[in-house]
């Protein structure tokens, strides 16, 4: 591995500082459990890495009177073990709590799995359907990217050198919202996405006011599936799931590797978008 | 050159201070710099748990922490279980159930499970399993792990 410096910093301008120095050799860190692994496998060669865990804005945690302030460093644990935020946003829980294995839980966060911009990270789709708004800092100031927004390919997003996530913000939900994540891997736990769904609908009565589906590991970024739009004004019943579901597969553009065919995977998207759809009207239902 | 840091922590309740290279985990930090090699090495990529120590009362692979980035903080680590001339409860189930044999997995499964058994005296079956599916056993079939696990919950 290429000797580089570790740099602790403690606040946002610290990090802009440090980050300036190295300009495209040095990259933020927060958990460590993708940056670490990957420069010791040489997928760069770095002067720096620059420790924003210890800067106040990144360990926010908030849960405001509309919004809920989620920092970029926040690790899963802290999503699924504070009761609070467990009971309001069970969907970020879903995938927060199978990131990994729980020595990566407590490292890993959120935040970190959505600046992998790997396609099948558990933690990016659940915060798409959230409607997340991504902060961003860098030398110029402070920026907002939608989540959706945000990966632009394998393991690439919008972050240009010298920018770093500071928090994610998402609208707290409202009565008669619900939200839920699934994905499918051969193993129970400790296992990469073959394909992975996250929904969210926002209900009126029997009525889908709003919806979202996101999809993950069926495409170079995670999906916004046209599936949402297409449930909006539509009552939540088997039948428009079932379309919903059709529509999301329609939307998967997956390759065939060594976890799965694409055949399997669009196949895998219809079923993962019904499911969680069911479970996000049923939590939407006993949000009421 | 890139120069070394100076790192002061706990470590199995003892204060330490030492100079660590910065791009060194945490793994090579307890084998190499500070002497302690009940610290196994697996994959070194964060998916087998060999590594696993116990970091400010969690547990986290060694490997994917650096060691710089322990300043300020407590870590236990396998040596750091048993009193003087006396095993742990759960060393002691592990033995009696025959929960090893090659041994390298053994200190992370150690640190994990009594990380689970401090915080949760009863686990049921179930939660004993996903709590360990960080740390992986290429000789017992994990069957034999989780009865000591229960031995020695069932023992405190």
């Amino acid at each position: 591995m290429h000797p580089f410096e570790y740099v602790r910093a403690t606040s946002v301008d610290e990090a802009i500082a440090a980050l300036a120095k190295h300009g495209e050799r040095a990259r933020p860190l927060a958990g460590g459990t993708d940056v670490l692994v990957m420069a010791r496998a040489g997928r760069w060669e770095l002067d720096a890495l620059v420790d924003i865990k210890h800067i106040p804005e990144t360990n926010v945690l908030e849960l405001g009177s509309s919004e809920f302030r989620l920092g970029s460093a926040v690790a899963c644990y802290r999503v699924y073990e504070d009761e609070q935020v467990a009971a309001k946003f069970p969907g970020l829980v879903d995938s927060a709590s199978i990131i990994g294995g729980v020595q990566i839980q407590s490292r890993a966060g959120l935040g970190g799995n959505l600046c992998n911009a790997s396609p099948s990270g558990d933690g990016i789709c659940p915060l798409i359907v959230h409607t997340t708004t991504c902060v961003i800092a860098g030398p110029n100031g402070t920026r907002e990217v939608a989540a959706e927004d945000f990966c632009t390919g394998p393991g690439r997003s919008v972050l240009e050198d010298g920018e770093f996530l500071i928090e994610m913000k998402m609208p707290m939900p409202q009565k008669g919202f619900g939200a839920a994540y699934e994905r499918f891997t051969p193993r129970n736990e400790m296992d990469i996405a073959v394909a992975g769904v996250a929904s969210s609908v926002q209900l009126d009565g029997d009525t889908i006011v709003s919806a979202r589906v996101a999809l993950a590991a069926v495409g170079p970024t995670p999906i916004l599936s046209s599936a949402g739009d297409f449930l909006a004004g539509k009552e939540a019943t088997a039948e428009n799931i079932s379309a919903a579901a059709q529509a999301a597969s329609g939307d998967a553009s997956p390759i065939s590797d060594m976890r799965g065919t694409a055949e399997q995977r669009i196949h895998l998207v219809g079923v993962l978008t019904r499911r969680t759809l069911e479970r996000a009207v049923e939590r939407a239902r006993e949000n009421n | 050159m890139v120069e070394k840091i100076r790192v002061r922590a706990t470590l199995n309740g003892e204060p330490v201070d030492f100079l660590v290279a910065p791009y060194v985990s945490l793994l090579d930090t307890l084998r190499d710099e500070l002497g302690l090699t009940g610290t196994k090495e697996g994959c070194n990529d964060g998916n087998c748990g060999a590594c696993t120590v116990n970091l400010d009362g969690r547990i986290v692979d060694s490997c994917c922490v650096l060691g710089a980035e322990i300043d300020g903080s407590a870590v236990e680590t396998i040596e750091g279980m048993a009193e003087p001339g006396k095993l742990h409860p759960l060393q002691q189930a592990f033995l009696e159930e025959a929960a090893l044999q090659c041994g390298i997995c053994t200190p992370g499964f150690l640190i994990s499970a009594k990380a689970l058994l401090d915080a949760e005296p009863h686990p049921s079956e179930d939660r004993i399993r996903f709590w360990l599916a960080g740390n992986l056993c290429r000789c017992t079939g994990y069957d034999k792990i989780v009865k000591a696990v229960q031995k020695a919950a069932e023992s405190a």
